[in-house]
């Protein structure tokens, strides 16, 4: 049977206000689906219900054949992880990085402590972060580092689908080039199945697959991702393509240097 | 160079008892109706390089070295709309207020000059009727707000830090064409941060790129793109992630 991500007439209102209307959307395994659209269209909404932390009042989302229910199970959620925008936010100041990453670890049953150690460096190793980090903690850190081990820590139990929402939108521009390019090597190297928002078009084109916009709570528009940045279907995808600022033409490029 | 600066920058040194090189030996000048941007990425002194030039340094922060020549008064708009707007008071009473302080009017008067100032940044007429609270409007609608505040002032130099950051792309495409418009018409000379290299190409004549509190190179918006000399520069262009040209061009 098919894996993947299955989103079927999913609902969801908040007191009045529509969140999401009716999205039907799939994923296919092993490809990425970029998810563009303004702010305030529902685009974080979709992440959270997908990752269980928001319910939906109607619809039905399945990975795999395996229907995600109202109460998800703890295999269920180990399949699923998110990272988000902020990493500030969502690594605990107190926590060393050993505490960060060993969590989630044994709370899945995914190691046995005496292999704890050695499956936290590779972990590190794989976001290209230093072993000597793991007795830090995370104000030690860049904004970009942390980003990293958000990412490690989101990897550690093996999920199925990996769900980035505006992971890279506090960072610099060369920041944001280099966990990019780190997101693009995990996704060969791993085979992830993702799930990747943002509302930079650039971002976007250079991760995704396939590309998803939405508007006002729906999806607007599915495409290939050559396809999106070159003729979007949508009067509103040709919009939001044409009002991304760009570089006058004859700009430095890399290619001029060897 | 422009011939008649009206603000100078000379090796403007900013220091906190931490740090004493946060801002270090920073130089430019801008002519009347001119645009510089300031680019770079965060912590490179940037916006307190702005701050300086408005007189608003934070706590703790102190100008140690060089001097700021200014024969205008300077405005700045803030990357936060949200931030910089009074959350328990109308818009139109706020601009109000602003343009009863600055330009000396009757408080029916300013009221008035707010309301055709609102009307000229493009903010719905409704405001009219029934004036609002910054937490009803959209952040672009915000943004516009905190520009007319600091229009308000009637401002020789424009000092915006990364006004467009908090903003869609939508949006942001709609404040930098009122910017450039407003521009136009009163010719106000403007200093503009972005750490976004398109938007600054859009909007400025001259870029200053600055790193570490430094301004590693300084030119011409187009030659300093097209060649750019440091090796800092030239990562930060490779940076930006390209996004492919639309097919035709034409609107469906």
């Amino acid at each position: 049977m098919s894996h993947g991500l299955h989103i079927k007439d999913l609902t969801v209102r908040y007191d009045g206000v529509t969140a999401l209307d009716r999205i039907q959307l799939n994923i296919e395994e092993h490809t990425t689906l970029g998810l563009v659209g303004e702010s305030g269209s529902g685009k974080s909404t979709l992440a959270r219900v997908v990752a269980g932390l928001i319910v939906p009042d109607e619809g039905i989302i399945s990975l795999g054949d395996e229907p995600l229910t109202r109460k998800r199970s703890r295999a269920q959620r180990k399949k699923i992880q998110m990272i988000f925008q902020n990493p500030d936010a969502s690594l605990n100041p107190r926590l060393s990085i050993r505490q960060l990453l060993s969590e989630a670890l044994l709370f899945h049953g995914i190691v046995r402590r005496s292999e704890l150690e050695q499956r936290c460096l590779e972990l590190l190793a794989r976001v290209q972060i230093d072993g000597s980090a793991l007795d830090r903690y995370p104000h030690e850190f860049s904004g970009g580092q942390r980003q990293r081990i958000a990412i490690a820590r989101a990897l550690s139990v093996e999920p199925e689908l990996l769900i980035a929402d505006e992971p890279t939108s506090a960072l610099d521009v060369s920041v944001q080039l280099s966990v990019l390019e780190l997101f693009s090597s995990l996704k060969q190297e791993l085979n992830l199945t993702m799930l990747f928002i943002s509302h930079d078009m650039g971002v976007i084109h250079a991760i995704s697959d396939t590309v998803a916009v939405m508007r006002h709570g729906q999806l607007v528009e599915i495409n290939s991702k050559d396809r999106f940045f070159a003729r979007p279907d949508t009067a509103y995808g040709y919009q939001l393509l044409s009002a991304v600022p760009k570089m006058p033409a004859g700009t430095y490029s890399r290619r001029d240097t060897p | 160079m422009s011939m008649n600066p009206i603000l100078e920058v000379e090796a403007l040194t900013l220091s906190s008892r931490a740090n004493p090189k946060l801002v270090h030996n920073v130089s430019f000048s801008i002519g009347k109706g001119e645009t510089l941007g300031l680019v770079g990425e965060s912590g490179s002194g940037k916006s307190l390089t702005l701050r300086a030039i408005l007189g608003l340094l934070p706590q703790g922060i102190e100008q140690t070295g060089g001097q700021i020549k200014s024969s205008l008064s300077s405005a700045m708009v803030f990357q936060d709309p949200r931030g910089s707007l009074d959350p328990l008071c109308p818009v139109v009473k706020q601009l109000a207020e602003v343009i009863s302080y600055r330009q000396g009017l009757s408080r029916k008067a300013s009221h008035q000059a707010a309301l055709e100032l609102l009307e000229v940044l493009g903010l719905p007429l409704s405001l009219r009727q029934k004036d609002r609270y910054p937490s009803q409007l959209s952040g672009g609608q915000c943004q516009r707000v905190v520009i007319a505040l600091a229009l308000a002032c009637k401002p020789g130099i424009l000092l915006c830090d990364e006004p467009t950051t908090a903003l869609d792309v939508t949006v942001q495409e709609q404040i930098i064409e009122t910017i450039s418009a407003l521009q136009q018409e009163l010719g106000f000379a403007m200093v503009f941060v972005t750490h976004n290299l398109a938007v600054a190409s859009a909007m400025c004549s001259r870029l200053c790129v600055m790193r570490q509190g430094q301004i590693v190179e300084q030119g011409d918006t187009l030659s300093l793109l097209q060649a750019p000399q440091d090796a800092y520069t030239q990562m930060l262009i490779n940076s930006v992630l390209p996004v492919p040209v639309l097919e035709g061009g034409e609107q469906r």
